[in-house]
């Protein structure tokens, strides 16, 4: 679908040193409640995975959490041993259910983060002339970005996170309000990124994208990971009753 | 007191003979309120935006000043610059008192939290909407003021417009630190005040009609940048 993409350009950049990604005893309290209730997690970088779970869970916190968007009220994030420094953010990206797009055009959008993140202006050019082909934005470069349909919109939050060469990329239900051929384009530059060396963590209620894009699934339930399997287990035979119930469509309480 | 038709048509002859008294004051009054505008909002703009921003104790009280600043008699703030400037006063030195810098001096200070507290508020809107953006790109602080002030840039006329529209209409502060001297400090607003307590009607009259002229006119002009931005979702 993307083929003709020149994905090479955008290439694997190795900042090493960011793997593994550990978690201890993470909690995070908020209300009186606690979202994310002493949880353990290690991502060595080698594989896709996917967190699956009810509304609530805790699935999208758990994101935030890892990319350091809200501290955690207890617990230690460590990557490759340290916490999290400007190499490790320099390093990783996110893309949210709901792009954050600046009010600017498309091309400007993607200028913008690699202007952040301290790249110069010839490759900054360069990188956001391949992101934009590589996202089939090329003749939307110069419209608002706001002004994009929601499919377009997400492809353009997918090429600026692409545009900075993330080791670790955040997917946070980046298709959960598109029509399937939006859905379709967005999967695809997913796989782009993967084939540039990006490591993946995906959130999403699609079993059939966790299916496509999973090596390993994380299954959340009241803010803990109560699965936490090789995809093809999960699904061929998910070891909790609360994994059982989601994947048949049964209310687990 | 002169019959109002008559002032009017006498008003009307003076705005379309570019009658030079009337023209030289609404220069003076252009030059000190846009200068006091632009100012205020090289200070207030960035100021705005770092108080949007930025999370420190105390910061609802600096709020709660800063908007009730907004609304300080322009006589309190004439006062307070006639005291900085007089001769007895900490900048009598520079014998500022009287000229059109005074007046930009007071006019600044009038706008400064007009135009601080309302791009405070816009900018704030705008913060939240790209916080998680911000954060996950590990911009800093002045790297999102920065992105902030462009990208509400068009919202934040509005900002400037009232503080234009606090400074062309002012009276107080102006008349004590202009002095309202004739060809000197005298502005629109003062010229007005003025010649009616003399009974020269016609040109305050006049002097009326362009500052609700000039209301209209950059009102006119904001909404059409507005309106331009809106179509292209900048704004």
């Amino acid at each position: 679908m993307l083929d003709a993409a020149p994905q090479h350009r955008l290439g694997s950049v190795d900042r090493a040193g960011i793997f593994p990604l550990v978690a201890e005893g993470l909690v995070f309290e908020a209300g009186g409640r606690r979202l994310v209730d002493g949880l353990d997690l290690r991502l060595d970088g080698a594989e896709r995975v996917v967190i699956l779970g009810p509304n609530g869970a805790g699935k999208s916190l758990l994101l935030k959490l890892l990319d350091g968007l809200v501290a955690p009220s207890a617990g230690r994030i460590a990557w490759n041993g340290r916490p999290a420094d400007m190499a490790v953010r320099a390093a990783t990206a996110m893309v949210f259910q709901r792009p954050v797009l600046l009010r600017r055009s498309v091309a400007a959008n993607l200028d913008h983060a690699l202007a952040a993140r301290g790249i110069n202006g010839v490759e900054r050019r360069q990188r956001v002339g391949d992101a934009l082909a590589m996202a089939r934005l090329s003749p939307l470069a110069a419209q608002p970005a706001r002004l994009l349909s929601g499919g377009e919109q997400q492809r353009l939050a997918l090429a600026r996170a692409l545009a900075l060469q993330p080791r670790l990329l955040f997917l946070d239900e980046p298709t959960a309000s598109l029509d399937p051929a939006s859905t379709l384009a967005v999967e695809g530059l997913i796989e782009a990124a993967r084939h540039a060396g990006a490591a993946t963590v995906l959130v999403t209620h699609d079993r059939g994208q966790a299916r496509r894009h999973a090596d390993r699934i994380l299954f959340m339930q009241s803010g803990r990971v109560v699965e936490d399997t090789p995809a093809d287990a999960f699904f061929d035979r998910p070891r909790s009753a609360a994994g059982r119930a989601y994947l048949e469509g049964r209310i687990f309480v | 007191m002169q019959d109002l038709g008559q002032a009017f048509a006498t008003a009307w002859a003076m705005l379309t003979g570019f009658d030079p008294a009337l023209w030289s004051v609404v220069l003076l009054s252009l030059k000190v309120s846009l200068g006091a505008v632009a100012i205020a909002s090289a200070l207030g703009i960035p100021l705005g935006a770092m108080l949007a921003v930025a999370r420190f104790p105390g910061r609802g009280g600096v709020l709660v000043l800063l908007n009730a600043m907004m609304g300080l008699p322009p006589v309190v703030i004439g006062l307070l610059v006639y005291l900085l400037l007089s001769a007895s006063g900490p900048f009598g030195v520079l014998h500022l008192l009287y000229t059109p810098t005074a007046m930009v001096v007071a006019q600044t200070l009038l706008v400064l939290p007009i135009v601080a507290a309302l791009s405070r508020q816009v900018i704030e809107d705008l913060a939240l909407e790209y916080a998680d953006y911000f954060r996950s790109l590990g911009l800093g602080r002045a790297g999102a003021v920065a992105t902030l002030i462009y990208d509400a840039r068009f919202s934040l006329t509005t900002a400037v417009l009232a503080g234009f529209g606090r400074a062309i209409a002012e009276v107080g502060a102006v008349m004590i630190v202009g002095g309202n001297i004739d060809r000197v400090t005298r502005v629109m607003t003062t010229t007005i005040a003025l010649e009616t307590s003399k009974g020269n009607i016609a040109l305050a009259l006049a002097l009326g009609l362009v500052l609700i002229l000039i209301a209209v006119l950059v009102n006119v002009a904001v909404m059409g940048l507005r309106a331009t931005a809106a179509r292209a979702a900048y704004a």
